[in-house]
């Protein structure tokens, strides 16, 4: 197996050694402390499973073919060779199979609230990163790290090919951190196995980095795409398990090791095309003897390491920050021209800015994003990048909110204003121009300025389009180092951060036209 | 000599209520008539008419040289120019909040006339003179008192050189300290020959400054005389019940 990031592994090992002195060090003592005395009441996890009758499995349905999919003409059933893996094992072990549906990016931490499932059987890699956080079978899968790209790219074989480029990954997994240890390209992270070569095959992504079975599917039958290079990085697959529920990893070692041996594995893995070397070479695998002893316990503070995670963190920041500046300036002239024509334009004009208004401020964001990134592109071939994707749906739906803040200002003046220009002899758009309009825009300002702070939080959507912002690294990485306290404390200051200098300047804004 | 402002017939509803049931008005340059009468009776209607505030039912209206049909004016350049004519002041003033002073005088002639900055400037700060407000040209109208904001106001309307001002209860915002700088400025007004329409509760203002009175009641001209004859020896029985409640009991006038 690959040590992923040994210089991580180490700085664990040694700062759990000194104790973690700080408040984060305590902090994350007792909330280990709180998940034991409040897990004492449980039964033996083994016995628990064998009263029960069931195996619960935490996997994700969107996970895609080959591990779990609805097969073409059944969309109702599950079938994937992990689904059948673990149906094996569970009869194995005497009990009844039951698949629990879950987020992917979240299994670990799902697990770890033990309510649901009793293990990870999803393509969890065997990482230190994995083994800090839970103990792991032993593995059932082989699999190496697959780049693709489109057949028309002959001149791209492996990452380092890629110079520039734009390359996609799987958010929290090895083909994740090998492509951001690679310097220069750029990394789209996504959270599901479809869309992003959904998005190589529109030329918005250079190149995918993913798990050979992935890239196995996807490659069969699809002239667009192409393997760059063999397959790198090998790695397992192991089942997830709670740290300390040692009876019941002993059972699922035991399970496995028979499985193989009998030959079930070869089977199951034969019908999906998946059976190779690799897999053949599982019989034999020995455990690594300086990973085994993480399991079971977490690693110290990730904010004692903020010399490593804060500038992760302000990288992805950099994202955050162009995609709430450039969706709220167009929020701000979309909605000033929304205001306008809402309360000035020709009846018809009218009608039209209110059904934008109700249509953008009635439907979710989350859904606009993915209309204009994905829709659009498949229904009129238009083709946005992720980026102007991004900008195009906050400021849009912004627009409508910003259009309402206006309306709010300009309804606030009075309407002794108007009739004093107008008795002046000033023609309506004079006095629209230059009495009405700088007195609304001194009222609205502070409702602008509580929506570019809360952009700001909202820009975290953007994720789902695969950009990488500061929500997602700290998804990410929370993930990674298992310590969501603190990099969620290095997070949150981010944030608050942004939201002060984003009031600040907009105060000083508002001191100017006072 | 022809008169500056002729009205006949003058009919005003709003909805099913009719305020004004045919009015009539001659006057003359330099001339300064008040309307008088109840909260009401219609003749803050009848002035905002007179610059098309509000548009009139039926009757005519000529003001400065321009005539006004019934349903509102179909040419807006007419319109404007017939407003910078015919200035307003407004019971609330209706200052520009976000300018200053010197700027809310300017407004006009710089954006009405298109005079350039530098002489727009000078005038207004002659006018703000002329009202007494020269150490005021740079304050917002949230730092003026309520008397001298009607005293910008008005100069603001001057700096048009109207031939006419249209005054809606111009003192009844104020405090008396403020109302008796504000009478003392419309009269000086008046006593230059400027012609002016006073709508107004301020019995002492309109004796002071108007030459003739018209008493409303119920949307109809109930009594014209002269200012002397009407606070000496009103006609109708109306006008003389309501002098009796507005007057305090053995108030000097």
């Amino acid at each position: 197996m690959r040590p992923v990031s040994p210089a991580l592994y180490q700085t664990w090992l040694l700062s759990s050694d000194t104790g973690g002195a700080g408040w984060a060090g305590h902090l994350t003592r007792f909330l280990i402390l709180l998940g034991l005395v409040l897990s004492l009441g449980r039964a033996d996890d083994w016995s628990e499973i064998q009263h029960r009758g069931t195996l619960r499995w935490g996997n994700d349905a969107e996970g895609g073919a080959p591990y779990i999919f609805h097969p073409e003409g059944a969309p109702d059933q599950l079938t994937g060779f992990e689904v059948e893996f673990a149906g094996a094992l569970a009869q194995l072990l005497g009990v009844r199979s039951e698949f629990v549906q879950f987020g992917w990016a979240n299994l670990v931490p799902g697990l770890q609230r033990h309510d649901q499932f009793d293990v990870i059987v999803a393509g969890l890699e065997r990482t230190p990163e994995n083994l800090a956080k839970l103990a792991m079978s032993r593995p059932y899968f082989a699999f190496g790290q697959q780049l693709i790209t489109r057949a028309d790219q002959t001149n791209l074989n492996r990452l380092a090919d890629l110079a520039t480029g734009a390359v996609g990954v799987l958010t929290g997994t090895t083909s994740f951190r090998l492509a951001t240890a690679q310097p220069g390209i750029s990394v789209r992270a996504y959270d599901d196995n479809v869309n992003y070569f959904r998005d190589l095959e529109l030329g918005r992504l250079d190149a995918v980095l993913t798990d050979s079975p992935i890239a196995q599917v996807n490659l069969a039958g699809n002239p667009r795409l192409r393997a760059a290079g063999p397959p790198t990085d090998w790695g397992f697959y192991a089942i997830g398990v709670l740290p300390g529920e040692s009876q019941l990893l002993a059972r699922l070692d035991a399970a496995i090791s028979t499985l193989i041996a009998d030959g079930t594995l070869e089977r199951i893995y034969r019908k999906y095309g998946l059976w190779n070397q690799a897999q053949a070479a599982l019989s034999t695998w020995v455990a690594p003897t300086e990973n085994s002893p993480a399991a079971g316990k977490v690693r110290a503070s990730a904010l004692r390491q903020w010399r490593t995670y804060l500038p992760i963190l302000l990288r992805a920041t950099v994202t955050t920050i162009w995609v709430t500046c450039g969706g709220m300036a167009l929020a701000v002239v979309g909605g000033g021209l929304l205001a306008l024509t809402r309360q000035y334009a020709p009846r018809g004009f009218r009608w039209a800015a209110v059904a934008y208004i109700e249509l953008f401020r009635g439907t979710p964001l989350l859904l606009q994003l993915y209309l204009l990134y994905f829709g659009l592109a498949e229904q009129l071939g238009w083709n946005l990048s992720a980026g102007s994707a991004a900008v195009l749906a906050l400021g849009l739906n912004y627009a409508a909110t910003e259009a309402e803040n206006y309306r709010a200002g300009l309804e606030a003046v009075p309407r002794g204003q108007t009739e004093a220009a107008l008795a002046l002899g000033l023609s309506h758009r004079q006095a629209v121009q230059r009495v009405i309009l700088p007195q609304a825009i001194r009222i609205s300002l502070p409702s602008v300025t509580n929506d570019f702070v809360a952009m700001f939080k909202d820009s975290s959507l953007v994720s789902v389009i695969g950009l990488l912002e500061l929500t997602k690294e700290y998804q990410i990485r929370g993930l990674d180092t298992g310590d969501y306290v603190g990099v969620g404390v290095m997070t949150a200051a981010i944030y608050l951060g942004l939201s002060y200098a984003a009031s600040t300047a907009m105060g000083f804004l508002e001191r100017r036209l006072r | 000599m022809h008169p500056l402002i002729d009205v006949r017939g003058l009919h005003k509803s709003f909805g099913a209520t009719a305020v004004l049931r045919g009015v009539d008005l001659v006057q003359f340059p330099g001339e300064c008539v008040a309307l008088i009468g109840a909260s009401g009776c219609g003749k803050s209607t009848w002035l905002r008419c007179l610059n098309q505030l509000e548009t009139h039912d039926a009757g005519t209206i000529r003001i400065a040289g321009y005539e006004l049909r019934a349903g509102g004016a179909r040419d807006g350049g007419q319109l404007r120019r017939l407003r910078q004519t015919a200035g307003m002041i407004f019971q609330q003033f209706h200052l520009f909040p976000h300018r200053t002073a010197l700027e809310n005088v300017m407004e006009g002639p710089r954006h009405v006339l298109g005079r350039p900055r530098d002489q727009a400037e000078a005038e207004a700060r002659k006018l703000l003179g002329q009202v007494g407000l020269e150490s005021r040209c740079d304050h917002r109208p949230a730092q003026l008192s309520g008397g001298q904001q009607q005293r910008v106001a008005i100069a603001r309307a001057l700096a048009l050189q109207p031939q006419v001002l249209l005054l809606d209860e111009p003192t009844s915002a104020l405090d008396p300290e403020s109302r008796d700088e504000v009478r003392e400025v419309l009269t000086s007004l008046g006593d230059a020959g400027m012609t002016m329409v006073l709508v107004t509760h301020d019995l002492e203002l309109a004796r002071r400054a108007a030459d003739r009175v018209l008493f409303l009641a119920e949307g109809l001209v109930a009594e014209t005389n002269t200012a002397e004859q009407f606070f000496a020896d009103a006609q109708s029985e109306r006008a003389r019940e309501f002098l009796r409640r507005i007057r305090p009991p053995g108030g000097a006038h």
